[in-house]
């Protein structure tokens, strides 16, 4: 079958997608977009969350066919997303469309690559060793300070509590979303 | 419903295999050792770009998927491959009859482990088939239709089964070199120690306490699954792209059984999703080259979850017995113990397992005599070997379950009848080998205790209880009734490097030029970046030695000689050490070429101690000579060296005795849990650390480690086990929603002190970090549990029905 859905605001289309394919394997073996994690493929680890309209979820639990004209975010999508997210916020009116090209980022080191505020956040805070749970935590961890801008400690281990990390213990993790939540204050 | 098909052409795509990632280190990250330096691969990490072993791809590869046996014991008696093969999108069907040469074996030490299964198999998921087909889907239905007849066989589970007369012997016709030396064929390795005269000293003691001790099978469950693509070349060989933990390891393991030999075999790195010990034995590397070779095709494995419950070794679950005595003054006088771990069907690591648990056994006390055994057993449980802690962590849970008791027994503090106890540096060990750098194991124990207490309920707020915070969670089960708190203290001792005469050894080439009038530094080494953060240091040494700042560190792969395994916490010890090896052999080099052609117009060339500095080169009393670029000017000045630290020896095979370490490191835990006792849930509320890491190159790594350590340590005091069914063997959860690590909520805040105490053997004075944490960690939050409810507690994880007296 084809699907035809919206990935970090650029239409997309996949061809000859078996119905039993999730919208994991479509992103990572279809569309080239392997930043969403295959951890587990069970909807235990949330290493593969993606934003579907909006609300987080497990790629790997959806069937590629749920997504048909629908809208999903990446974690290759967050800085973009973020961006977007902050220009509206400053203008008070609904998220534009305009789609920036990132520039200048070296595609071997990702230097020079602009970041969004938790991705950001992550890697300042040391919450990154092997890396495999971190697209995953990113796209829930901003979702989280996208709606409550301020969350306690508990808030954020109760929103994080389904992706699991196997190397940091969580400790930098905590640190990172509490300094991406400072920061975002600040700018506010 | 309709077929899979393959992705179409016109697919996007990332990654591609022939790019594996190169790490530059600029502006954004600068950083010596000793500075907190944030990862080169940090920023390709978050954005998702950072190319995993699962994620690469190749234009036409096909995807590799392995039969598996779903019996633990049996005789195959046929395999019918046709069916399989006439699937349509099947490319290939391989069985052991397809090896292309008589190496069917492969293993770390012993070579016992077949690539796929012949005559028998002997254990439940043990590799039997591999298909290669154009869709993951396609390749997993064709394997299913793999027509395999078994003959069960009686299952061998435990000591009592594997040794009792006529048991089946799991391997039929060893020729190990550890089989002249064992008192059973189903035993791998035997390692005891002796050493003063353990039953005499035992008259001596005022107390006695003895205890039997069980450690549940714990699993590596590293996130990124086993994975990687072979890619066939045009001269015959094979290019495999992979995650593991040593490269060289992997590579010479793999070419005999493809009978190449090891220059048509190349490697390179992967991204690795963690590692844990649950890499350093093969998983799919030999069936992707195999499937590679045969289709003439680029060909990627990726297992499951499931299946990567299978694909790797474990932790070795163990049966520990215990004797101590010690004096009304709180003095040990004697050790007896016999430590039995479960190796499973191939030998794996176990015979250092072995090693390690005999000569790590005492903990980190001092006890002048000793009676030890340690045995690793064959069965049909599945293969256990490395995992960070690698036998010091069984040990640790039963030493330190011992202490507890001896102290409650001699009405003393727990923490100071450790003090008195502690081993210091100039002890003697078990093994006769003097402990010849710091060992502050009593101000660990001092500084953990000496940390603020969280407050006393601490889950109470303005609007009552916050049940995040109390055992059983969301679940919502107590306001605080029935909750009662303890706190328990534990702390341990790991060997770092490979031990027992092991030529353990790191290979590191360095490469300094002028690029743009800048000077650059490129590090090329075999290291294995598990997620430890050996890039980042790395980069710190290469630029506190050479003075520059911008670093590259080039892919590991097998195009430079071997920097040993990314385990035993060896990595900045021996790689590290060979990185700053090279680079003072190109500093000297440096050096000379700025004496030749700079020397005459300044005499501090020939008399002064020369430094590189801030890209100059500069005197010891901070003049500057030159630029750095200048005196390289056109040329590149490179060194590729091995670096190794001192000898050990092995230990005796009757007495244990000789120098079998390289270096000892120590962590104390101090754990406070809160348990429901009506409901036998446990909350950890708070973990505490504190370790001497010698010296800490990137304090933020160091610190994570611990707490990442400490965490999997906590896994298995309270969730995590492999279940293995004891009349089939089989495996019962296999799964992340069976087999549980701690989520965020599970963890607590973990506090870490890191002292810094110098190892003057080491580079930079500095100890291993990784492993020492992960030891201490599980038997402090059973001390805590114990002593919040009173209760024994022997075995571990410790689980509801223990708590409540249903089990």
């Amino acid at each position: 079958m084809r699907v035809k859905f919206t990935v970090n605001g650029r239409p997309q289309e996949a061809d000859d997608v078996w119905e039993g394919e999730s919208l994991l394997y479509v992103l990572r073996e279809r569309l080239g977009l392997p930043g969403s994690k295959n951890a587990c493929e069970q909807g235990e680890c949330g290493s593969c969350t993606v934003r579907l309209d909006g609300v987080p979820v497990c790629s790997c639990l959806v069937a590629a066919g749920q997504v048909e004209g629908r809208d999903v975010v990446t974690v290759e999508g967050l800085a973009d997303h973020a961006r977007r997210r902050a220009a509206a916020g400053a203008r008070g009116t609904s998220l534009p469309d305009a789609q920036q090209a990132r520039g200048g980022a070296d595609s071997h080191t990702g230097e020079g690559t602009e970041l969004s505020p938790v991705q950001q956040a992550f890697l300042d805070a040391g919450a990154v060793q092997c890396g495999f749970c971190t697209p995953g935590l990113l796209v829930a961890a901003d979702e989280l300070l996208e709606s409550h801008p301020n969350p306690s400690d508990e808030d954020v281990r109760e929103a994080l509590s389904g992706n699991l990390c196997r190397c940091t213990g969580y400790e930098k993790i905590m640190d990172a979303v509490r300094l991406a939540a400072a920061r975002q204050g600040e700018a506010v | 419903m309709s077929s899979p098909k393959h992705p179409t052409a016109s697919a996007q795509r990332g990654a591609p295999a022939g790019a594996p990632t190169r790490i530059t280190q600029g502006s954004q990250t600068r950083g010596a050792i000793g500075e907190s330096t944030l990862r080169p691969d940090g920023t390709l990490k978050v954005t998702g770009e950072f190319a995993y072993s699962s994620d690469l791809w190749h234009e036409d590869m096909l995807w590799g998927q392995i039969l598996r046996s779903p019996v633990a014991h049996a005789e195959i008696v046929s395999i019918d491959t046709a069916e399989a093969l006439a699937t349509p999108g099947v490319y290939a069907v391989l069985t052991h009859d397809d090896l292309p040469t008589e190496v069917k074996n492969y293993g770390l030490e012993i070579r016992d482990t077949p690539v796929l299964a012949y005559g028998k198999v002997r254990h439940h998921g043990e590799p039997v088939a591999v298909v290669a087909a154009a869709h993951p889907e396609t390749a997993r239905r064709a394997a299913a239709k793999i027509k395999v007849e078994y003959r069960e066989l009686p299952v061998i589970t435990d000591e009592a089964s594997a040794t009792a007369p006529g048991a089946v012997l799991v391997h039929e016709h060893r020729t190990d070199h550890h089989v002249g030396h064992v008192p059973h064929p189903n035993i791998v390795h035997r390692q005891p120690i002796v050493r003063g005269d353990a039953a005499a000293a035992a008259r001596r003691a005022d107390v006695i306490v003895r205890g039997e001790y069980t450690f549940g099978m714990q699993d590596q469950a590293f996130l990124g699954p086993e994975s990687g693509l072979a890619v066939p070349e045009e001269d015959g060989g094979v290019h495999l792209y992979v995650a593991t933990q040593w490269l060289h390891s992997d590579l010479r393991q793999i070419a005999p059984v493809l009978g190449l030999p090891e220059d048509k075999v190349r490697m390179t790195l992967a991204g690795v999703g963690g590692a844990f010990g649950g890499r350093e034995d093969l998983s799919m590397q030999i069936h992707a080259c195999l499937l590679a070779l045969r289709t003439g095709k680029p060909v990627k494995i990726v297992y499951n979850r499931f299946e990567s419950f299978f694909g790797h070794v474990h932790r070795h679950p163990a049966k520990l017995y215990y004797e101590h005595g010690a004096t009304h003054d709180g003095r040990l006088t004697h050790l007896k113990c016999r430590i039995v771990l479960d190796g499973g069907a191939y030998a794996s690591a176990s015979p250092a397992v072995v090693g390690n648990a005999a000569s790590l056994s005492v903990g980190p006390y001092v006890v002048d005599d000793v009676d030890i055994e340690a045995i690793a057993l064959y069965t049909n449980n599945p293969p256990c070997g490395a995992m960070r802690g690698f036998g010091a962590v069984q040990a640790c849970f039963a030493y330190e379950a011992q202490m507890d008791k001896l102290a409650k027994k001699l009405g003393m503090d727990p923490v100071e009848f450790r003090q008195r106890n502690a081993m210091e540096q100039g002890t003697i060990m078990p093994t006769g080998q003097p402990v010849d750098s710091p060992a502050p194991v009593a101000e660990l124990l001092r500084r953990v205790k000496a940390m603020p207490l969280p407050p006393e309920r601490q889950w109470e707020s303005s609007e009552g209880a916050d049940v995040r915070q109390l055992p059983g969670g969301l679940s919502n089960t107590t306001h605080g009734e029935g909750v009662v708190r303890g706190i328990g203290y534990a702390v341990g001792i790991k060997n770092v490097g490979f031990s027992e005469g092991f030529d353990d050894y790191s290979t590191a080439r360095v490469r300094l030029e002028a690029v743009a009038g800048e000077p650059v530094a490129t590090v090329h080494t075999a290291m294995a970046e598990v997620g430890q953060g050996g890039v980042t240091v790395h980069a710190q040494i290469a630029r506190t030695e050479l003075g520059v700042a911008q670093v590259t560190i080039r892919p590991a792969d097998t195009q430079v000689g071997s920097a040993g395994s990314t385990s035993a916490s060896r990595q900045t010890y021996v790689t590290g050490g060979a990185v700053r090896h090279a680079c003072e052999q190109v500093r000297e080099r440096v050096l000379e070429l700025g004496r030749r052609r700079f020397g005459s117009y300044h005499p501090a060339w020939a008399t002064a101690e020369l430094l590189l500095e801030g890209g100059k080169v500069v005197t010891d009393g901070g003049e500057v000579l030159a630029d750095l670029a200048e005196v390289l000017g056109d040329e590149a000045v490179e060194v590729e060296d091995e670096w190794r630290h001192r000898p050990t020896e092995p230990f005796d095979l009757r007495t244990g005795q000789g120098n079998g370490h390289v270096q000892y490191s120590f962590a104390a835990h101090r754990a406070v849990v809160e348990v429901d006792t009506e409901l036998g849930l446990v909350k950890v509320v708070e973990l505490a650390c504190a370790q001497d890491v010698g010296k800490a190159l990137n304090p933020l790594s160091v610190v994570g480690q611990i707490q990442g350590g400490t965490t999997q340590g906590l896994g298995v005091a309270v969730m995590e086990e492999i279940v293995v069914d004891p009349r089939t063997a089989k495996v019962r959860n296999p799964s992340f929603t069976d087999y549980l690590i701690p989520t965020i909520l599970d963890t607590p805040t973990i506090p870490v002190d890191v002292l810094e105490l110098a190892d003057d053997h080491a580079p930079y004075g500095l100890r291993g970090v990784g492993e020492a944490p992960t030891l201490s960690s599980t038997p402090a939050v059973l001390a805590a549990i114990r002593d919040a409810t009173g209760l024994e507690l022997n075995r571990t994880p410790v689980r509801p029905e223990h708590l409540t007296g249903t089990a």
